[in-house]
């Protein structure tokens, strides 16, 4: 019966073994660690009824808190596209001075864990931060702000776009703008016309991996974010506080839809990458 | 011309956000001197906080990395019937919410959880304990080993391997001395990022700690603990610390190649 | 178009000799030139010289006797063939061939229509009429090459600058897509210049050969000129395998060093010391042995038939001498009491002295 069951499983023949052993260690880790929990998120809202489930999501304050989080990360995701964009040229075609200081810089907010990088901006653009400062005596006021958000969203979502950008730039030939320049295209052409289009799709996922990290970003936002209901809570801090509620349909609530969104616009950046790279599927 | 606009714009930009950040965190840590920093890491709390965060990675590190090699074997060399399925499982930690990371282990274990209460009556305590903050850890770190490992094992081909099977080697045997060998940057790389990751993750622990002082306390909910109670210099050098190890883990993937420069340049 | 390269200087800081020399050419209109010598001898550098891709620190490019300044300049006058095509991929094969027209400003710019007509032109012209609306990653590389080469025709320009255009083609490929390369120029009535290593396909479609080394023009003439009186050693075995062999010139007489090859007269004005004989295998002959003097010192082994040659192998001293005969020569004597190459050009240090 269970030799049966592997066989059926197997598809292709080869002479390696191993394959009973590690797919039972992959299902007990996988299914103990990942599939377990899920099934756990995606039962539980239904648990006490379908009319505790439409209560829960008749809240406007989640709302909110789900539009805030969206927002701000495509807000986010969309500014670093133009950074990005520079800051990849600069790594990858532009010969920048003091590159590979430059490079490993730009993964330092993969690295820096989220609870530093939110004390951190908290700090840095406080009323008297070394950034704050400034700013505020422009008027612009950052902590505690919905901009608050978008910046700490901007910082954890930077390095996504760049490395995304980078490779694809720097295989793209260089002969490709000479050979638009010598066909008489100036130079906003070469820019718009031979050099932006190959990039969209990994411009595309660099914005569509800035994003679902925003959307779900939580530590390196609480601190800078100034957390008020309706106006500059997001959705992470929301499932916190329905927790500290007792309130667990309500945090599961809030956690399914912030999930199945996030799925949804990852496949959609999916399609969109696809449909844009058409150009590049060999025969 | 342009050029030297771009690159002078790319420095900025780099200097003010990337740069400063970093700069600001040793700046308040050292504000009342570097006696005074270092005398905050000897608090009880401060060093237990440490400890179960050196202690959390560990065990993360050494479960995902082992459990990550069988997987990225078993999905490089095997095509079956549900692999597909099988490898979105094992990305989906990716694109989740920390926060979600975190709250699942509460909706098995917690009070109201499913297992919780009968876990309680038999005095097994997961939810806002330390098993928790483990498994919210391992739930976040999962995917790193696999994905880095298993596009340079499928680059591998399995010719060597079947080469050591034919030869009489065990599975462990081809394992250790065929398999691993050839993809040791990569998984270097991946065990690093884990550490990683396992020493800064805040949201997923946060949510199943329970915040005791001394007991459930992480590094980074430490951290949190000391800014908002307006320990600033204590905070920071604590981030400081929890910042450079982080840092020196994901600069440390580069390490292999600075190792053969060196070695090149020896001989 | 004509073109006009006059003392054309480059190089590049930390290399010590410069990458072009002093280096002067003028191609009359309607001409097809090949730029041909090993790699590193600066034709690709010239080329895009000519093109205006890189700078260059003295000299003049001129195209019809207007002096070119920048890149700018020369766009839409020159057409350019890049060695791995620089198709755009995110445009279709129309998209690309179009494009020279397509960033013209919006005064000058033909409507749409023409531009389409004159894309579909080109797409006939290049025998690929079905292609317009495919990517250039489902393309062949003789289909690329083909899309490479209307899209720098679609302008219309006088000069058509060829880098190496059939370097990763496949062997039969390349050679119809030769033919009718050199067919097209005619029609067109284009000045071509072609860049590249094989020296086989510059003879076969070129007017002129021009020899490049070392950021130097060693020689610039026509390919019978160039077979017959090439003008150093290196054009000689750079042109086809050649054998040479060491001696001195005495007396209107050439004395190679090895004992089985026989002197030969040279003209008289030629003064007297030492010189290098450089001879085609296939010039190679044998001099009959007289009937009853031993055995003969020179003995050629066959080694097969190819291209309608007899291939023999001759040992002179310590060395084997390749040694080419005409398939329909039969029944040759294959002994004989030396080697005659008295159809050999002289060289004295490197330079053709005859």
């Amino acid at each position: 019966m269970k030799h049966s069951f592997f066989a059926f499983m197997r598809k292709t023949g080869t002479s390696l073994p191993g394959f009973r052993l590690t797919l039972g260690a992959t299902l007990v880790w996988a299914g103990f660690l990942v599939a377990f929990p899920l099934c756990a998120l995606l039962a539980r809202p239904w648990q006490d009824g379908v009319g505790a489930m439409v209560a829960a999501l008749h809240d406007s304050r989640m709302f909110a808190a789900l539009w805030t989080s969206f927002s701000s990360a495509a807000i986010a995701a969309a500014c670093n596209v133009p950074f990005g964009l520079m800051l990849a040229w600069a790594l990858a075609r532009g010969q920048l001075p003091g590159r590979w200081l430059a490079d490993a810089l730009i993964d330092l907010p993969l690295a820096l864990p989220t609870a530093v990088s939110g004390i951190t901006l908290a700090t840095l653009y406080g009323p008297n931060g070394w950034l704050g400062a400034p700013l505020s005596r422009l008027g612009i006021t950052v902590s505690y702000t919905r901009a608050g958000i978008v910046v700490a969203l901007m910082f954890v979502g930077l390095p996504f776009v760049v490395r995304a950008v980078e490779p694809v730039l720097r295989n793209l030939p260089h002969d490709l703008e000479e050979a638009a320049v010598l066909l008489g295209a100036r130079p906003w052409q070469v820019v718009t016309r031979v050099l932006v289009p190959p990039l969209l799709p990994a411009v595309v996922t660099g914005f569509g991996l800035a994003f679902a990290r925003g959307v779900g970003e939580y530590g390196s936002v609480i601190f800078i974010a100034g957390n008020q209901p309706f106006r500059s809570e997001i959705a992470p801090l929301l499932i916190v506080v329905r927790l500290q509620e007792f309130d667990y349909a309500g945090a599961t609530a809030v956690a399914l839809i912030l999930l199945v969104i996030s799925l949804l616009v990852l496949l959609l950046v999916g399609s969109m990458r696809r449909k844009l790279a058409l150009w590049s599927e060999p025969a | 011309m342009t050029r030297y606009v771009l690159w002078g714009a790319s420095w900025l930009f780099i200097l003010v956000v990337l740069v400063t950040p970093p700069v600001m965190v040793l700046s308040e840590a050292l504000r009342d001197g570097i006696g005074a920093s270092v005398a905050t890491l000897a608090d009880p709390d401060a060093q237990a906080a440490i400890w179960l965060t050196l202690k959390v990675t560990l065990i993360t590190v050494a479960v995902n990395t082992l459990f990550g090699i069988l997987a990225a074997w078993l999905l490089a060399r095997f095509r079956f019937f549900g692999r597909q399925a099988l490898l979105a499982l094992l990305e989906l930690p990716l694109s989740m919410s920390p926060v979600v990371s975190g709250l699942v282990w509460l909706l098995l274990f917690g009070a109201q959880g499913w297992f919780g209460p009968a876990l309680e009556r038999m005095n097994i305590h997961i939810a806002f304990a330390v098993p928790g903050i483990v498994l919210a850890t391992l739930f976040v770190t999962l995917p790193y080993v696999v994905r880095t490992v298993l596009p340079v094992m499928e680059l591998q081909g399995r010719d060597a391997e079947e080469a050591a099977f034919l030869a009489g080697a065990r599975f462990w045997q081809v394992l250790w001395y065929v398999a691993l060998p050839g993809v040791r940057g990569a998984l270097l790389s991946g065990v690093l990022l884990t550490t990683a990751r396992a020493l800064g993750e805040f949201g997923a622990v946060s949510v199943v700690s329970g915040h005791i002082p001394g007991e459930t306390e992480t590094m980074p909910l430490h951290i949190e603990n000391l800014y908002n109670g307006y320990q600033s210099v204590a905070a920071f050098t604590m981030a400081a610390l929890l910042g450079v190890l982080a840092m020196a883990a994901v600069l440390l993937r580069a390490a292999p190649a600075w190792f053969a420069r060196w070695r090149e340049k020896t001989i | 178009m004509s073109v006009e390269v006059n003392a054309l200087l480059r190089t590049v800081p930390g290399a010590q000799a410069p990458l072009l020399d002093n280096v002067s050419l003028h191609v009359p209109d309607g001409m097809f030139v090949a730029l041909v010598g090993p790699s590193g001898a600066g034709k690709t550098t010239l080329l895009r010289a000519i093109a205006g891709l890189d700078p260059y620190r003295a000299g003049t490019v001129s195209l019809d006797g207007h002096v070119m300044t920048g890149v700018q300049a020369r766009a839409g006058k020159i057409g350019f063939v890049f060695q791995n095509y620089a198709l755009f991929p995110h445009m279709s094969v129309a998209r690309n061939i179009a494009f020279g027209l397509d960033v013209l400003p919006a005064a000058t710019r033909p409507p749409r229509a023409q531009v389409a007509a004159r894309v579909a032109e080109l797409l006939d012209l290049m025998q690929i009429p079905t292609l317009g609306q495919a990517y250039p990653s489902r393309l062949s590389g003789g289909q690329r090459q083909r899309v490479a080469l209307a899209r720098a025709l679609a302008t219309g320009p006088g000069v058509l600058l060829l880098d190496e255009p059939f370097g990763a083609l496949d062997p039969i490929v390349r050679r119809s897509i030769r033919t009718w390369l050199r067919d097209l120029h005619d029609r067109l009535g284009l000045t071509t210049i072609l860049v590249t290593h094989d020296q086989e396909e510059a003879l076969e479609v070129a007017d002129r050969i021009v020899v490049m080394q070392n950021g130097r023009i060693v020689q610039d003439a026509s390919p019978q000129e160039l077979d017959c009186n090439p003008a150093t050693d290196f054009v000689m075995e750079f042109l086809g395998e050649a054998v040479s062999f060491p001696g001195h010139v005495q007396g209107g007489m050439m004395y190679a060093q090895d004992e089985a090859i026989q002197p030969f007269s040279v003209p008289a004005h030629l003064a007297d010391g030492p010189a290098t004989a450089m001879i085609r295998p296939y010039e190679i002959g044998l001099v009959p042995q007289a009937t009853d003097s031993g055995p003969a010192p020179v003995r050629a082994v066959p080694r097969g038939v190819r291209g309608g040659y007899r291939h023999y192998a001759v040992q002179v001293g310590a060395r084997s001498v390749p040694f080419f005969v005409a398939q329909e020569r039969d029944g040759l004597a294959l002994e004989g009491r030396a080697l005659d190459i008295s159809r050999a050009r002289l060289f004295r240090d490197g330079r053709a002295c005859l």
